[in-house]
Parts: C-alpha cells; structure tokens; sequence
C-alpha cells in the first residue's frame, strides 16, 4: 500500500510538472508575440532593406503568416516530439544552438556558485564568532552591497578596474581568438571565466554569508560546542571543524534549491562580458525576435527549475513519511 | 605575500605579451554585427557582404577612382546598344573544394542573385546568361543597365558553386552550405560558431599568384561595442571595420598604435537624413518642410554635435560617387526665412507661441546621430514656434514598425547609396516604390513625376555624362522638393593596428576582399 502511494504520488507530481511546462509554452509564446516587429522584419533591417515578395517568402517560409493560434499549435506539436523548431535568425535547429551554448553557461554558473558558497560561508563563519564585532559589521555591510549593486554594473566597474586601468584580464568571451594548445588552452579559458564568475559571484555571496552567519550563531550556541571549547579544544577548530560541519546543512539544502535562479542571472553577466553561453544566447534573440530559440531557452530552463523542484519534492515523500499523509 | 606578486606579475605578463602583434600571419576583427549566414548571393548586410568577399570571388573588382578592374573576367566588353555584356573568365580557377570554376557556375550565380537578392533593381534587367563556352558569360539585357558592371563586384556578385548550392541541394535558403561556404575567393571558410566568432584561412591555390597574404582571419563578436573598443586598444583585437560613432573615432585618433581610416566605402554610401512623411499634415506642405529645413544648421550638428568627424551630406548621392552634384543649393540656417515660410503656409502661432507639434523618431540605441541631433532640433525649432517631441523606439524592429506604416511626422534614418543610384538610391524617392510596411521603400511617400521621369532616364542612360545630367537634375529637384533633409554622411572607419599593412580602403571599404592585408615586415 505504501508502494502505491509512493508510485501515485511520484505520476502525479510529473503529470503536474509537465502541465506546468505546457503552461509555460503557451504563456511565453504569447508574450513574445506581443513585443512589436516579428524576426522578418529584424532580418530585412540587417540586410538593408527587401522587396515586398522578400519579406512575404521569408514570413511564409518561418510560417509566420500564419494565425498566432495555428503558429502556437504547430510551434506545441513540435515541442511534444521534442523538436525546439528552427532559428529564423541563427539558420540552425535551436537544439543544434543550446546544446552548442550549455557547456559555457554550465562553466560560469557552478565557478560562480562555487565561488559564492565558498566565500560566503568563510565571511559568514567569520562574522558569527563575534556576532557584534567590527569584521562582522564589515561583513555584513559588505554583503549587502553585493546584493543590492546590478550586476551589470559590478561587471562593468570590474572591467574598467582590471581589464582597462589594470589590464591583467581580458575584456570579453571565453578564449583568445589566437588560442594556446594543450595546458594554455585552459588556462586561457580560466583566464577569462575569472572576471564573470566573480561578478556573478557577488549577488550570492550576499546570500550565502547571511545564511552561514545565522546558521552558524546557531550551532555554536549548542552543548556540544560548549564540550569541545570545555575539552580545551583551540577556538578555530571548534568553529571550523566542529560548527562548520553542522553549519553547512542548510547552505547545502540551498545550493540545490537555488540552482534553477542562477541561470537567470547569467543572462546580464554574460551580456556584459560577451561569455558565450545560454543567457547571451537569450539576449541576443530578443533583440533580434528569434521567437524559435527564446521559447527554447525559456522552454529549457522552465524544465530545468521543474526537475530541479521535482525531484527535492519526490525525495521529501520517500524520505518523510510525514509528507506522504498530507492530503493533496 | 611574494608568491601572490609574482603571480600577478606573470599574468600581467602574459596580458602584454597577448597584447603584441602577431607575427604569424593571423588577423583578429572585432564586429557589432553577427551574419545570419555567408552566402551573399542571397543575403544582403555589411555583416554578410564582409566575410563573403574574402570567400567568394567575382567578375570584377572596383580600383579607388571606381573604374572596372579584372577579377574572375580577364577581359569584358559591352555592345554598342548596351544590351549585351560578355565576359571572359580566367582559366584554371578552382573552388575551395577543388572543383572547376565555369561560365555555368556564373549563369547560375547571376540568376540565384536575380531570383533572391534583397536589392531586386540591381540585376532585374537581365534578361537571359548563355555560356557559349567554359569560359565565356554572355548576359543579355532588355535595356540598357550601366549599374550592372558596378553590381559585378565582390561585395554584390559572389559567384557561388552550383554543385553546392544548385537545385539539386534543394531550397536555397535552407541549403547547409550557407553556413559552411565554398567559393573561390582568397580566403576559405573554417568555422563558425553562431554569435561567437568565425574563422577563415589562406586559399593556397588562389588564382592570383602570391596572394593572399594572411594565414587566418579571425572574426570576433561583441554585443557591446565598448568592450570591443577595449579590446582594441589593448591588442585583443587588430582591427575594426565599420566604425561610425563620432566620439569613438575622435577618442581613437588619439591612440598612436592605431589608425583610424575614414576615407573608404563611398560605394556603400551611408548617409544619415530626417524623413519627413509628405503625406501627413503640416508636413505634406514643402513649405514647411523647408522651414524646418531653414530652421537647423546642419554643419553645426557635423562640427559640434558629430565633432567635426562626420562630413555634411549635400543631397541623396554621397560626395564620394562620381555621381555626386556638388552644386546642389543647400538649406543655411535662417530662422527669418524659417518664419516666413511658416506664416506664408498659414500656420500662426498660438498664444503659447506654438504653431503646431510634431513627433520625431528614433531608436534609443541611435544616440549620437539619432537623439542628440533630434534634442537639437527641438531647441531650433521652438525658436520658430514648432514643438518637437520625441519618440524613442525601444529597439530597431519596433521603429521599422513605426515608420514603414507611416505613424511619424519625421523620423532619423540612416540609408545606404550602395554604389549605382539604381541600387540605393531610387528606392527611396520613385512613386513605384511607396510600399506599405517595407521599410526603406518611399516611407516619406514623396511622389514627384518629374523625379520618377529622371531616375528611370538615368537608369538605361549608357553614355556617362548624359547619365550624371540626369542624376544631377535628380539631386536639384529632390533637395528642393525635401522629402528628406540629408544631415552627413556616416563616418564608417576602420580602425587597426598601426602594424598592419593592406587594410581594405576602397570604394567598399571593408565589404572588399582582404587578400592585401598583412602584418608589416
């Protein structure tokens, strides 16, 4: 019985997911279509102007001479067949320029989680030992900085900074044009992911050190705490070993939940330094109302937040047998 | 605190050494503009036309003084009615996959261009193309058409193998070769990565012996040209074509490691212009139009507000074509004039000393030769009692949107000559071309039967001079009539390393081949 309550629980949660997905694909392609203009005429403005019989085969051709409503049935039957269609602007199946833009985005997103989780608990875990003191007001001031600058605008004053008055970065993309080979080859790529990875960075470490810091006032307020510092234990490895290690939990349960947002905030960075991933890829469609392939990202990363949730839900009822008897 | 400096220092090491030319023989370009793809026989664009001219080759190609040089064709002549045009080709010229090129492949481009080129007028008059031979083209014509030796140029004429993108690869829109080009020009094509960059390399069986020079040719894409100005600067990237922004290039002639090339590409002939709607009152009166006209100091906006970097464009033929009038009369501000015009046309001013408010357009992106020049104009035009607001279209399809349906009073427009007249130029004043939604056909709707009598005489006119008569009658009547008011023309530059030699600075400036480019000794 528990089985099968397990096993329906599981359907009906994807049943909803996919429903949620759909949902998301009708919404999204009404909302591009009311942007003005349509790909045609972006294309006609590039090409410095067309005939009348130009634009009418070009919109015939992408069909979007069509009624928004059959556009929007032929656009969903391609999707269900797991065909994201075709890019007016780019010329390539948009599965062809998602799979080629991922790995970039992949790179810049887990550096920088990587980066924030690592910093912002270190400046978290700082500030909680001395919850009043002077570096923990430091810290905190700091975080919220981070958090409330644009990221566009950290992006461009780290350019300025470190890739014009102190040229030791370079300006913009993932490698050199004249690539090294072998070893140089990677480190060229790291020599250009450091300025977007830590811009990206900044708006989580904000996060990630408020959460730390509370998480760890907490555990070192704890008994046991209290016996390692009674044991005679040094004070740093008291916080860094002993509370750390329970600190973390919820920074964990975070990271996870999170992974879905940081996508969204790879768009402007990737803009602003001409990373060549999903997001600049998403900025480059809307200017250009490449419908086919914003749907698709829109579409992408829409399924990644839903497996993301779904599986955290699906763990929870096998995990506690409390959620299982909540009536849905 | 020693290893951290040092390691700084290596990496700054390495940015200056990044920094240094290349003596390898490769060329990196940056670029605004990210080509939707390669094959020029199909799609027009400066983004398009620039790699295609290096990969693709043509009949002919075009000296600085615009005279006809050979290319492909060794040899060509023109019969004494006009109607005719033959053309010798070279022998031994292979495509990149080392496939001969033929007359049938040149039939076969010249009748892809015909059917799908955007720029329809440039070949329409062709008639038929006979290959009585491998090597002889005979095109013949239902009129006469001068424009059409000027449309065998590189930029206008990629000659396309038909074993790769004849009908037996189906649709030509959708044929994969697009993206992944053969031609038979100086430059083969390697890679493409969509919105990144893509990469050419030397053609070694070239048909010009010794040529070209460079082993790769790297093309960069950068959404933001900001960071490709620094990038420039720094050495990242060796050169940028089509530079037009007044305040870049100033600041830039400043930099001794580069130079900034202005004088080029008077073929493409960009002009910057106010369409006014003719149709829509008060505009539909001349009167007003020429008050307004009257009422702005174009060298003003060219010296001040364009910083003396962009010249004045005297009328809708660029100063750099030989086609150009020189003589043709301008508007000096004169607001007295700009009054009198107004009051003669019976639009007094309110008690708010207003006589009417009109809108003008623009893009937001269009700042230094769109909203500037237009906050200008808004400061003039109170002084002789019209309100100006402004309109700023949030991206380029939503203005086209705007102006093609004729929703504007007068709107900032940037259009290109594209080297004949009949190309770029007629599109914009002939009745026949006032096409609703079509941006950049007649969106003024100005209709002249004089004006469509002279540029329809001009276009079959195959003696030289009589043809610049016409033209220049043309130039008068439109200026006069003032559907638009030509402001400058668009300082399109090419800015490179002060190391590099061979930088194309043509006619068409960088839609020209590069088989000259190379680093210096």
């Amino acid at each position: 019985m528990d089985t099968y309550q397990k096993v329906t629980a599981t359907v009906k949660r994807l049943i909803e997911a996919f429903l949620l997905v759909m949902a998301v694909v009708v919404f999204n392609f009404f909302l591009i279509q009311m942007a003005p203009g349509d790909p045609v005429e972006v294309i006609v403005g590039e090409m410095g102007g067309a005939s009348e019989e130009l634009i009418a085969q070009m919109r015939a051709q992408y069909g979007l001479d069509r009624p928004v409503l059959e556009q929007l049935g032929v656009y969903v039957g391609k999707v269900l067949t797991g065909d994201l269609g075709y890019s007016y602007y780019f010329n390539t199946p948009v599965t062809q320029l998602l799979l080629q833009r991922l790995p970039a985005t992949v790179l810049l997103v887990m550096s920088a989680l990587v980066v924030a989780v690592v910093v912002g608990t270190l400046a978290g875990t700082f500030s909680a030992r001395k919850p009043d003191g002077m570096g923990s007001h430091v810290v905190t001031v700091l975080s919220l900085v981070g958090y409330s600058a644009p990221v566009f605008w950290i992006g461009m004053m780290l350019l300025i900074l470190f890739a014009s008055i102190w040229p030791i970065f370079p300006v913009s993309g993932m490698y050199s044009m004249r690539r090294p080979d072998g070893i140089g080859y990677y480190l060229d790529i790291l020599h250009h992911l450091v300025l977007p990875a830590v811009t990206l960075a900044t708006i989580y470490i904000a996060f990630y050190s408020r959460l730390a810091r509370t998480s760890m006032i907490e555990v070192l307020g704890q008994d046991y705490i209290r016996t390692a510092r009674a044991k005679g234990l040094p004070e740093g490895k008291v916080v860094w070993k002993h509370g750390l290690r329970n600190g973390l939990i919820p920074i964990v349960t975070m990271v996870g939940l999170q992974f879905g947002q940081l996508f969204a905030g790879a768009v402007l960075v990737e803009a602003v330094f001409n990373w060549p991933g999903l997001g600049r890829l998403a900025y480059d469609s809307i200017l250009r109302r490449d419908y086919t392939t914003l749907l698709g990202i829109l579409l992408f990363s829409a399924i990644l937040v839903m497996i993301a949730n779904a599986l955290t839900d699906i763990a929870y009822r096998w995990i506690d047998p409390r959620m299982r008897k909540v009536k849905a | 605190m020693k290893q951290w400096k040092s390691f700084l220092a290596a990496t700054c090491m390495a940015a200056v050494t990044a920094g240094s030319a290349w003596a390898d023989g490769s060329v990196v370009i940056g670029s605004v503009g990210v080509p939707r793809h390669f094959n020029a026989a199909i799609q027009s664009g400066i983004f398009t036309f620039m790699p295609a001219s290096s990969i693709f080759a043509s009949p002919l190609r075009y000296s600085e003084s615009w005279e006809p040089e050979p290319y492909l064709a060794e040899s060509w002549e023109t019969s004494d009615d006009g109607l005719t045009v033959t053309l010798h080709l070279k022998d031994g010229v292979k495509f990149h996959d080392g496939e001969p090129l033929t007359s049938e492949d040149v039939k076969f481009s010249i009748e892809t261009i015909k059917a799908n080129h955007p720029f329809k007028t440039m070949l329409a008059p062709v008639a038929s193309v006979d290959t009585p031979d491998p090597l002889t083209v005979v095109i013949h014509l239902e009129h006469p058409h001068p424009a059409l030796l000027l449309a065998m140029s590189p930029t206008l004429m990629p000659i396309i193998p038909e074993h790769i993108y004849g009908p037996d690869h189906g649709e030509i829109q959708q044929n994969p070769a697009n993206l992944a080009p053969i031609g038979a020009g100086p430059f083969k094509f390697v890679e493409y990565k969509q919105g990144e960059y893509y990469k050419l390399a030397k053609n070694e069986d070239f048909f010009i012996e010794g040529k070209p020079y460079l082993d790769e040719i790297y093309v960069q894409m950068f959404p933001d040209p900001k960071s490709m100005l620094l990038a420039l600067e720094r050495g990242d990237v060796d050169m940028v074509p089509f530079l037009a922004s007044p305040r870049d290039l100033k600041r830039l002639s400043g930099n001794d490691d580069l130079v900034v090339e202005s004088d080029l590409g008077a073929a493409i002939g960009p002009i910057n212009w106010i369409a006014y709607n003719t149709k829509k009152p008060p505009l539909d009166d001349v009167r007003v139009r020429q008050a307004i006209n009257y009422a702005i100091d174009r060298n003003f906006i060219a010296n001040v507000l364009l910083q003396g970097q962009a010249p004045v464009a005297p009328g809708p033929i660029v100063p750099g074509s030989p086609l150009a009038n020189a003589n043709v009369e301008g508007y000096d501000l004169d607001l007295d004039k700009a009054n009198a015009l107004l009051d003669e046309a019976g639009l007094a001013p309110g008690a708010d000393g207003i006589r009417f408010t009109i809108t003008g357009d623009t893009t937001a992106a269009n700042e230094e030769m769109g909203r500037i020049v237009l906050e200008y104009m808004k400061t003039q035009l109170k002084k002789v009692g019209i309100g100006l607001e402004l309109r700023l279209a949030p991206d380029f399809p939503t203005w086209a949107g705007r102006i093609s349906s004729y929703d504007f009073d007068l709107t900032m427009d940037q259009v290109f000559n594209w080297g004949d007249p009949v190309i770029g130029v007629n599109r914009t004043y002939m009745t026949s071309n006032i096409r609703p939604n079509v941006i950049w056909s007649n969106t003024q709707q100005y209709s002249n039967p004089k004006v469509d009598e002279l540029l329809e005489a001009a276009a079959t006119e195959v003696d030289p001079a009589k043809r610049k008569a016409l033209y220049d009658e043309f130039q008068e009547i439109v200026v006069d009539d003032s559907p638009i008011y030509f402001l400058n023309v668009i300082p399109y530059s090419t800015v490179y390393n002060k190391d590099l030699v061979g930088v194309p600075d043509g006619i068409w400036g960088a839609v020209a081949p590069m088989d000259d480019l190379r680093w210096k000794e």
